[in-house]
């Protein structure tokens, strides 16, 4: 007779590009159960003030119950504050409320990415209780690996011998990352939800991806 | 009102079942600054007239946002009135986060009115020293409610309370039958008009004095800018000198 178990990993990428004051985040569309796929149009991401988003993976009602909780304490933040919090006051509140689940952790891989309050670029990458380092991209999910290998390729140049040369297009390498990761992850897939942030604006797309 | 022997706490009735205590409590309101709410078919607006301690000192904001659909000012104590404002901050939130929508203000209204009653109750507590005017929006429209210290709410067209309310209220009696249809900006003409009616002659009216907030269908919960206030104060001062 098997325990309860109260896990369960919906799979799915989520992927942040920053960039001077730009920050690019994708997520794929695709919830899964196994080998079971249950939704093709789900949104991983949440915005959570004008400049600053979440992008989670993992279980997707950890993760709604997560991104609830934070636009309730986003809310209270700007009742008190007069003005909303800054993606450095966010890093840390993200941080705190993961830890303290520490003893039934919020099964979510997050990525908090936005424009901070220097006008830069920023993207923070988490663990399930609430470790987290600043980035200059990320990527969390079932196909975290591919995709940082190729985002290490590109943004860094690691792994090549010819002359590196930075990926002009944030927007356009994210499309790449995703549609390599979809040829190999059976958890990613469906769709890509893009958004582009930058002090400017926010721009959204959605881009199609293999559905097998 | 005259002192009577009844009237040491909240627990004792007079012979005339009357609470002097919450009577007393009423009278607080009357010695707190203005505030003025009124509504039309899409709009609710609060207008108040802010008090500063001494002329060194900033003006005392008495008008906050509860929540994108509702906005809150009172007149009376006004640290009771901050502790209110973050209750009902705090209820609209739960509300929010449990069933994913706005609260509807008068089930707000009416959380706050049932602490208010506690205190009216109990030997140890004193009741609320301060009066709320409450905007809210629904699936029916906007609304306006006032509440008090006796742990009552009412609604209304249009509503003043604080000292020298009466004016403002004479000059609501006799617009509000127009309210009904009337653009946002008329309509906030009217609330700063009512302010305007009850303040005496020696008090500064500017952006910073006087603060308005609006609420309506397609305008979440949010501030005049004292800019705003000023143009609209002046807009008045230029027309009341033409009807002169």
């Amino acid at each position: 007779m098997s325990r309860f178990n109260p896990y369960n990993d919906n799979g799915g990428t989520v992927v942040a590009v920053a960039q001077g004051s730009r920050v690019v985040i994708g997520g794929d569309t695709r919830i899964s159960n196994g080998y079971n796929i249950l939704s093709r149009n789900y949104n991983k991401v949440t915005q959570l003030t004008s400049t600053t988003f979440i992008a989670t993976s993992g279980q997707v009602t950890d993760a709604q119950a997560l991104h609830k909780l934070l636009l309730a304490k986003v809310a209270l933040y700007k009742h008190q504050h007069g003005n909303e919090p800054s993606l450095r006051a966010l890093s840390k509140l993200l941080c705190v409320t993961l830890y303290s689940r520490r003893f039934f952790p919020y099964y979510t891989f997050n990525l908090l990415c936005g424009v901070d309050d220097d006008g830069q670029g920023k993207v923070f990458g988490y663990d399930a209780i609430g470790s987290f380092d600043e980035l200059k991209y990320g990527a969390q999910g079932s196909g975290q690996q591919l995709s940082i290998s190729i985002l290490d390729n590109q943004m860094k140049g690691t792994n090549r011998t010819d002359s590196y040369s930075f990926n002009s297009d944030p927007v356009g390498l994210v499309k790449d990352v995703f549609n390599a990761i979809a040829e190999r992850d059976i958890y990613t897939g469906d769709h890509v939800l893009i958004w582009d942030v930058s002090p400017q604006g926010i721009n959204q797309s959605t881009f199609r991806l293999r559905s097998d | 009102m005259l002192k009577s022997p009844y009237d040491t706490d909240c627990i004792t009735w007079s012979p005339q079942g009357r609470l002097f205590q919450i009577e007393y409590a009423m009278e607080a309101i009357k010695q707190g600054s203005l505030c003025v709410g009124l509504k039309s078919n899409d709009y609710a607006i609060l207008a108040t007239l802010n008090r500063a301690p001494s002329k060194l000192a900033e003006y005392q904001q008495k008008l906050y946002e509860i929540d994108e659909h509702i906005g809150l000012c009172f007149s009376g104590l006004t640290a009771d009135g901050r502790l209110i404002c973050k209750y009902l901050r705090t209820e609209a939130l739960n509300y929010k986060y449990t069933h994913g929508t706005n609260i509807n203000p008068q089930r707000l209204v009416g959380k706050l009115s049932d602490k208010a009653q506690i205190k009216t109750q109990r030997h140890s507590k004193r009741p609320y020293g301060v009066g709320c005017l409450v905007i809210g929006l629904d699936e029916n429209g906007p609304h306006v409610y006032e509440t008090s210290p006796d742990a009552n709410f009412y609604e209304y067209y249009a509503v003043a309370i604080g000292a020298r309310c009466q004016s403002a209220k004479t000059y609501l009696e006799k617009n509000y039958e127009t309210f009904a249809n009337l653009s946002k900006d008329e309509l906030i003409i009217h609330a700063v008009k009512a302010v305007k009616s009850s303040a005496q002659s020696d008090v500064e009216l500017n952006g910073r004095s006087v603060s308005v907030a609006i609420v309506g269908r397609d305008t979440p919960f949010k501030f005049l800018t004292s800019e705003e206030v000023e143009a609209t104060l002046l807009h008045l001062g230029q027309a009341m000198e033409v009807e002169v």
